[in-house]
């Protein structure tokens, strides 16, 4: 084979080293582009709602007032129903996804993994309006009419606690949209939570057994410790969505800007306000306090999701090893 | 490499034939608005109706009196709704002109058990006491006073309010303030206000819905969606004690005495009205567009709908339990458009026929 | 009891439990599509498709609103996946170990699960506001600003699933970089990420909130991409939360539409990831 570059040959050599790095440079411009559009949306944010925060203040974070007639805004309340919502969609998601994760990869006979894991995984597709739509028709008015009246007549009485569930049943409230979120991040955790434990290598589960471990304490003794930060990373994803999740919340929670002891009672979050207000906001400080809602809530999922991240990613290079 | 050559040309196929589309049929008229939901089920219908006739659509977002004011403002739309009528000197500032275009009444809906449509008395103070949460209770002493002989329940009441910016909330909130001294301190009257107890409904559709499905729940929502849904709705007893039915007539009744001559810029609020056969909470709803038009024609379109309204629309709306605007207030508006609503070289747009 | 006894005892309590949570789950999954169903399946009739949205208190479909949420899918998708396919490549081919790399890939997955609500929020200050109108363009922007973070992932993940003696076959032949990546890494890959672009499209044929602030809606036809345009999500909203007997009923209809849409595209990813896993 003539090997000798002639002009022509070069000329292409040439050529396709150009193409090379115009290639890499396009690729390198779009990912670059990632990074700015996230710096533009968090600056959009930030100027849309910098007249909120010169005209409040700090005090912002913590008034209760939610007035557009005389333009005294908080996010107090949507930022204690986000919290809220989230913190009860934890407590059900939780157990509820640690459950289905050691049912799939302990308890599960090898030919159902699969498809119930599929299953499993087609929770998470179903979009959120779904889940609000469901949330109002079906698990609200059940709420009202059955385990409302009981939360009230039993726990209700009860000293400390029983301000948590006072108050008449009205089936929707903080509570119903814990409810809701707590399914609807169930999935999503327990997915994170099945590849994790995937990951623990055979060895230290057989030695486990080995020795005379039941189940419940090779997950609790050696699964557990193995893949805690993975664990902790997954939930933290949950949670991240949980704090943003928008339509299934604003369906259930009662749209109503006050902070009440009870979990019974209406209240509002960050992305419901701004679902159910954004678009009607006359006035640009009443524009600019909802801006300041999103800004919030960007920082919030921003710090939860990106932690999530590192520890995950701790995770990976562990195993990795 | 040939799949891959087919694939993209019929990408580009497909997404030339969609850019083509769309201006072609751009040209389809239509006018759009946005806003109060009070008027919304006789807006939905005379646009129904229009279209027919002239084939112009008009696309009415009901989003709440709130934000038809504040997309009218921004020119995101050709014209905005509000039941709360902007104050003359918000209409200068921001180069807008009203007119009062439908009115009708808000009722109390209620979803009690046992307890039937039209029957269940409540004055004005009662009313409020319950919206600031002093009333908890359906059997309370307040109501039962009221309603002697009826059986009240012994069930905790789930107050129902706006969760938008609503003009039906200021109507609403207008006549407590009028009737009770202690609301208007603590919660006044706008298009959104901070309600000391209650669950939110977007719309009067919201408010509505909530109410049809809430056990032991209280609304207060415009007539007709009241009407449209089966709603059962409480009796209100009006400026002069005597308790009617909410129907057109005790609107119409409510309406009698307004002077819409002497009213700058039609600001005009028809709660707590004098009159024996009066309806406590009656309103207008209002129509808002800018008086200096950058579209001429799209502004003229959507005069001759709201003309076309005002002469045909009448029966519609009777049917809905709405009261039309009497003639010589039609006479008022139409003239006020020829003075106000000009195009850029200042030539008005609408000439009276 | 003896220890052992009671480890036993916990054993089987947890167990139990495990097996108990993952009925709860299976439990929800069809409870949820039960409903859909029971309450979808009246509203199908053909009229669904070829009416548009009434007003209340008449017959009427979703036409408007299926062609609307079709439109701007497809639009996002045009647009966000060669954004999210060039930064895949990126991410994989030359960024192993570059640092801006490894904070894209941050970002990204940051991006992934972020509150679509505030990507609504900056596409309305972006393009509704300085523009005086809500679009259909708008939209399809908000929609395709969350694709992107999907179509980034699984490209980054099925490129780097490409077998190193492939690319080596292909360089040793003289082939230069980008025909490397272009001609033969894409075409490896190209199942898995067709399969992230399916999941792309699931995601966002179901997402209200980024359509709120920036399509709005449109009771009538319009297929005007310069003006507000009718989408499923957003009508469902409306009318899901209105009074109105045959509105809830069309809501039911959409939801079920939408649903089994999305987990008709996520099973057919599912089976083509399987189908390139099991390839030799």
């Amino acid at each position: 084979m003539d090997v000798s570059l002639g002009l022509p040959t070069r000329r292409r050599i040439d050529r396709q080293r150009l193409l090379d790095a115009a290639f890499r440079g396009t690729t390198q411009a779009f990912a670059i582009g990632v990074l700015v559009l996230l710096g533009g949306i968090m600056v959009a944010l930030a100027v849309g709602a910098l007249p909120a925060f010169r005209a409040f203040g700090w005090g912002f974070l913590t008034s209760e007032a939610w007035n557009p007639v005389k333009e005294n805004f908080g996010a107090s309340p949507a930022i204690y129903g986000t919290l809220m919502t989230s913190l009860i969609a934890m407590l059900i998601g939780i157990p509820l996804a640690l459950g289905i994760a050691v049912f799939l990869t302990e308890l599960c006979p090898p030919f159902l993994r699969r498809p119930i894991g599929t299953l499993i995984e087609l929770l998470a597709a179903i979009p959120s309006i779904i889940y609000g739509v469901w949330g109002l028709f079906v698990l609200a008015p059940f709420l009202q009419l059955t385990v409302q009246p009981a939360l009230v007549s039993t726990l209700g009485e009860l000293p400390v606690i029983g301000a948590l569930f006072a108050g008449p049943p009205l089936g929707l409230g903080v509570l119903t949209a814990g409810v809701i979120l707590g399914f609807m991040v169930l999935p999503f955790i327990a997915s994170v939570m099945r590849d994790v434990f995937a990951t623990v290598p055979p060895m230290l589960r057989e030695s486990a057994y080995g020795v005379g471990a039941t189940t419940a304490e090779v997950v609790r003794h050696i699964v557990l410790p193995y893949t805690r930060v993975g664990v902790i990373g997954g939930i933290m994803l949950g949670l991240g969505r949980a704090l943003g999740e928008t339509m299934a919340v604003t369906f259930v929670i009662g749209n109503a800007h006050r902070i009440k002891t009870s979990l019974l009672a209406p209240g509002t979050t960050i992305s419901a306000t701004l679902a159910n207000e954004f678009t009607e906001a006359v006035g640009d400080l009443y524009t600019s306090s909802l801006f300041a809602l999103g800004f919030i809530l960007f920082v919030i999922t921003f710090i939860v999701l990106a932690a999530a991240k590192l520890m995950l990613l701790r995770l990976d290079q562990r195993a990795a090893k | 490499m040939q799949a891959r050559s087919k694939a993209s040309s019929w990408l580009g196929t497909i997404a030339i034939a969609l850019v083509a589309v769309a201006p072609i049929t751009a040209q389809a008229a239509e006018i759009s608005g946005a806003g109060a939901t009070f008027p919304y089920p006789i807006y939905a219908k005379w646009a129904d109706a229009y279209k027919t006739k002239t084939g112009i659509s008009l696309n009415y977002q009901s989003i709440g009196s709130g934000g038809g004011i504040k997309q009218i403002i921004s020119k995101t739309v050709d014209f905005g709704a509000s039941d709360m009528p902007l104050k003359p000197e918000e209409l200068d500032k921001n180069g807008l002109t009203q007119w009062p275009m439908i009115m009708g009444g808000e009722v109390a809906a209620i979803n009690v058990g046992g307890i039937e449509s039209g029957k269940l008395k409540l004055d004005g103070p009662t009313l409020a006491n319950i919206y600031l949460g002093k009333i908890t209770k359906w059997n309370d002493a307040a109501l039962a006073k009221l309603n002697p002989g009826m059986k009240l329940p012994d069930q905790a009441i789930a107050v129902v309010h706006r969760s938008d910016g609503s003009g039906t909330t200021f109507i609403f909130a207008d006549y407590l303030s009028k009737v009770s001294p202690e609301w208007k301190e603590k919660v006044g009257a706008d298009t959104s206000v901070e309600w000391p107890t209650g669950l939110g409904g977007k719309g009067n559709e919201g408010v509505a819905a909530l109410v049809s499905r809430t056990a032991g729940s209280i609304g207060y929502v415009e007539y007709a969606y009241a009407l449209q849904n089966k709603l059962p709705y409480t009796l209100l007893s009006n400026k002069e004690g005597v308790y009617n039915q909410p129907n057109a007539k005790s609107f119409q009744a409510a309406a009698a005495n307004a002077d819409w001559q002497k009213a700058r810029g039609f600001y005009l609020l028809l709660t707590d009205q004098a009159g024996k056969e009066s309806w406590p909470i009656s309103g207008a709803s209002f129509i808002l567009v800018h008086k200096a038009q950058e579209k001429p024609e799209t502004g003229k379109q959507v005069l001759d709908f709201f003309a076309w309204a005002y002469a045909n629309g009448g029966k519609m709306a009777e049917e809905l339990a709405y009261v039309p605007m009497p003639g010589t207030v039609v006479k008022l508006v139409e003239a006020s458009w020829a003075s106000n609503i000009k195009d850029a070289s200042g030539k008005p747009i609408w000439t009276s026929r | 009891m003896t220890l052992y006894g009671r480890r036993r005892a916990n054993n089987a309590v947890y167990l139990a439990l495990s097996w108990a949570a993952t009925g709860i789950g299976l439990a929800i999954l069809f409870f949820i599509l039960g409903t859909l169903l029971r309450n979808g399946i009246p509203a199908l009739r053909p009229g669904l498709f070829v009416e548009n949205t009434p007003p209340p208190g008449s017959r009427g479909g979703l036409g408007n609103a299926i062609y609307g949420s079709v439109v701007m899918t497809a639009l996002a998708t045009l647009v966000g996946t060669p954004v999210g396919v060039l930064t895949g490549t990126y991410l994989a081919e030359f960024g192993s170990a570059s640092r801006v790399a490894s904070a894209v890939r941050f970002i990204n997955d940051v991006l992934l699960s972020a509150p679509s609500i505030i990507i609504g929020l900056f596409v309305y200050g972006l393009l509704v506001v300085p523009l005086h109108h809500f679009s259909a363009w708008a939209g399809s922007v908000a929609l395709a600003i969350i694709v992107v973070p999907v179509v980034v992932r699984t490209t980054e993940d099925m490129l780097r699933l490409v077998p190193a003696t492939l690319r080596e076959a292909a360089v040793a032949l003289g082939a230069p970089q980008w025909k490397v990546i272009v001609l033969v890494a894409y075409r490896a890959a190209l199942q898995g990420m067709l399969t992230g672009v399916m999941l792309a499209v699931a995601r966002i044929a179901g997402e209200t909130a980024p359509l709120l602030f920036t399509s709005l809606n449109n009771q009538f036809w319009s297929v005007n991409m310069d003006g507000p345009m009718a989408n499923l999500p957003v009508v469902i909203f409306q009318f899901a939360l209105s009074p109105y007997a045959d509105w809830q009923e069309l809501a039911w209809g959409g939801a079920m539409l939408i649903t089994l849409a999305i987990l008709a595209l996520n099973i057919l990813a599912r089976t083509l990831a399987s189908w390139s896993n099991r390839s030799p």
